[in-house]
């Protein structure tokens, strides 16, 4: 049985490590505080559709490659862990409030029906028979029933524990680079998220720590109900996301570069639940539970940085905004990597052309 | 004649400026997007949000521009005071090296306007402290002098709000604006497509500062191409003198042809 250290133990880490070890890898995962980082924050959003924009159709593919994978995928880690994976089958709503909102809005319909993937557009009493605690701002909007969502602490327990299941050994420690290199049999696979760049010279520059900050609220007793649906939105052009989550809902996100700083600000949550509170006005009843940043990996095109970067080392992060949503179709591109195959060059860390390797 | 063109640079205080299109980074929806966009806008200066990134560790957009030879100019938007601006302001420098900042003071969320009193009290602030400021500007004249005579080293009024892509709302006041300068005039936020770029131009402008137009548009690398073109055509345009505006037509080709008149 051939060894893999799996560095990072993200929601892709996890993944990819307990593919491997279903794969018949002797798989070891090191992260000093396994799902910890960005994928224990994370909003959980399964939603290529709504997060497409012009210029990224390339992304827009990996996501709905991905999407397709996740209900066999959850289906399967549930059964493998014995408890849920966390996915929600309920679909996406888009909000739009003032006119401006409302022209992005369609020029987002119009660019995904140009490419076949015509979405509803709705009235905004229509949204609102289709989610009723919508507020009276929210003029109109999109109805996307197939961007789905997952509760990602739920994801993250079910990962680690088919991870275990399947005999991956997880040890809580950091890993450093060379470390690996005595023992000359094994191979590497780099997941580190935003923290990645410096475990390999082949990733300089190609990821970096994008900040974002993020809420979670619990429903109280007399309160309106949680929305069925992610409900998305734009509010005066900035973009806010609101996900189910049994008894409760994340609030996301806000984006800005600040290095690797994790904390998050008066002014990142106070915008946050203005515009939240806009969308849903209910929320003013319900418990401000966290507040909390990660560091989503950025990469230069917001593409995943996945492929091999040397003769004994393989990298799978750069997901940027999109991990969770990715990590099934990363998993078995990886699996596919150490089974001796190539990954698309639109993944391929090869593309930036950049870099020594 | 047009050939000088070329060499008619903009200057700020002392300072050479290749490209009279400055570019903003904010909105753009990747880096390789916004990487194409300003090498297509011939931009030699760009701004960044100094409260949005951390330059001490270096980020994704301030690396971007290093490697493209772009200068950033720093600016202070998100602050509401002079005093957060100044700070702000103090911090760009520190890690930047740069004196140069693009000064925003805005009064509220909502229109993202310049507050006029915390502006030039901050301006006077940050030239006494040696900094080379450009602040961002309401279109109003009598504040514009103000920010001029406090030595500030270029003024910058805006089209319209910040985002709003509504173009150039009260263009007299821009003119007037420019008749009264004597430091260069950038127009500065509202911009929304070429031909408002061109009209700022037109006005007198001495430079267009834009970013939303370019990163949000649906091709910005085209976008900003066309925006680089508009300025380009908007301050030939100025300079080569425009007809004067007639309420009846005039043949071009007269049937009997006149003495024209002296031009002394």
């Amino acid at each position: 049985m051939e060894d893999l250290v799996v560095v990072g133990g993200g929601v892709i880490g996890l993944s990819c490590a307990w593919r491997a070890a279903q794969a018949g890898w002797h798989v070891t995962l090191r992260d000093p505080a396994p799902a910890s980082g960005s994928s224990w924050v994370a909003g959980g959003m399964l939603a290529p559709v709504t997060e497409a924009w012009p210029g990224e159709e390339g992304l827009l593919e990996l996501g709905l490659s991905s999407l397709e994978l996740w209900p066999g995928f959850a289906e399967e880690l549930s059964a493998a862990a014995g408890q849920p994976a966390g996915l929600h089958p309920e679909g996406t709503v888009v909000a739009a409030t003032g006119s401006g909102d409302r022209a992005e809005l369609d020029a987002l319909a119009t660019h995904l029906a140009r490419l076949g993937r015509p979405v509803e557009r709705l009235s905004g009493r229509e949204l609102r028979r289709l989610e009723p605690g919508l507020g009276p701002d929210v003029r109109g909007g999109l109805s996307v029933p197939g961007d789905l969502s997952v509760d990602n602490r739920a994801l993250l327990a079910a990962l680690r524990a088919a991870a275990e299941k399947a005999g991956v050994a997880v040890v809580e420690r950091a890993w450093a680079p060379g470390e690996t290199a005595d023992d000359a049999a094994g191979t590497v696979l780099i997941c580190a998220g935003a923290h990645s760049a410096s475990l390999h010279p082949g990733l300089a520059g190609l990821v970096r720590p994008v900040k974002g900050e993020i809420l979670r609220l619990t429903h109280r007793h007399g309160a309106f109900p949680v929305p069925t649906r992610t409900v998305r939105a734009l509010v005066d052009g900035r973009p806010v996301y609101l996900v189910p989550r049994p008894g409760g809902l994340v609030v996301g996100a806000t984006q800005s570069e600040h290095g690797f700083d994790t904390e998050p600000t008066v002014g990142g949550v106070r915008d946050l639940l203005r515009d939240a509170e806009r969308i849903l006005p209910g929320i003013a009843e319900y418990t401000l539970a966290e507040a909390a940043a990660g560091l989503r990996p950025g990469s230069p095109d917001n593409v995943p940085v996945l492929g091999r970067l040397d003769g004994r080392t393989l990298v799978a992060t750069g997901h940027s905004r999109n991990g969770i949503l990715l990590a099934p179709l990363t998993a078995r591109l990886v699996v596919g990597l150490l089974e001796g195959g190539s990954v698309p060059a639109t993944v391929d860390p090869a593309r930036f052309g950049r870099t020594g390797t | 004649m047009h050939g000088n063109l070329a060499d008619e640079t903009l200057v700020v205080a002392g300072r050479k400026i290749g490209s009279r299109l400055i570019t903003g980074t904010g909105g753009a929806a990747n880096l390789e997007v916004l990487e194409r966009a300003l090498v297509a806008s011939g931009t030699t200066l760009t701004t960044v949000a100094m409260r949005r990134i951390d330059a001490r560790t270096g980020t994704g957009v301030l690396d971007l521009l290093r490697r493209l030879g772009i200068e950033v100019l720093p600016n202070t938007a998100g602050c509401r005071t002079a005093a957060e601006a100044v700070l702000t302001a103090r911090l760009a420098r520190e890690a930047l090296e740069t004196d140069l900042v693009k000064l925003e003071v805005v009064a509220d969320e909502r229109t993202l306007l310049p507050d006029p009193i915390e502006l030039l009290d901050a301006a006077e602030q940050l030239v006494d402290d040696g900094f080379t400021v450009l602040p961002y500007t309401n279109d109003d004249p009598v504040l514009a002098r103000k920010l001029e005579q406090v030595g500030c080293a270029a003024v910058m009024p805006l089209g319209s709000p910040i985002g709003t892509g509504l173009g150039i709302r009260n263009p007299h006041n821009i003119e007037m604006i420019v008749a009264d300068a004597g430091v260069p005039v950038v127009l500065d936020a509202g911009i929304g497509t070429a031909s408002e770029a061109a009209q700022a131009m037109e006005l007198g402008c001495d430079a267009v500062l834009l970013a939303t137009a370019v990163t949000r548009a649906a091709d910005p690398e085209r976008m900003a191409h066309a925006m680089r073109l508009a300025v380009e055509a908007g301050y030939a345009a100025r300079h080569a003198g425009r007809i004067p505006r007639r309420y009846w037509a005039q043949a071009s080709s007269p049937e009997t042809d006149r003495e024209p008149p002296e031009t002394g």
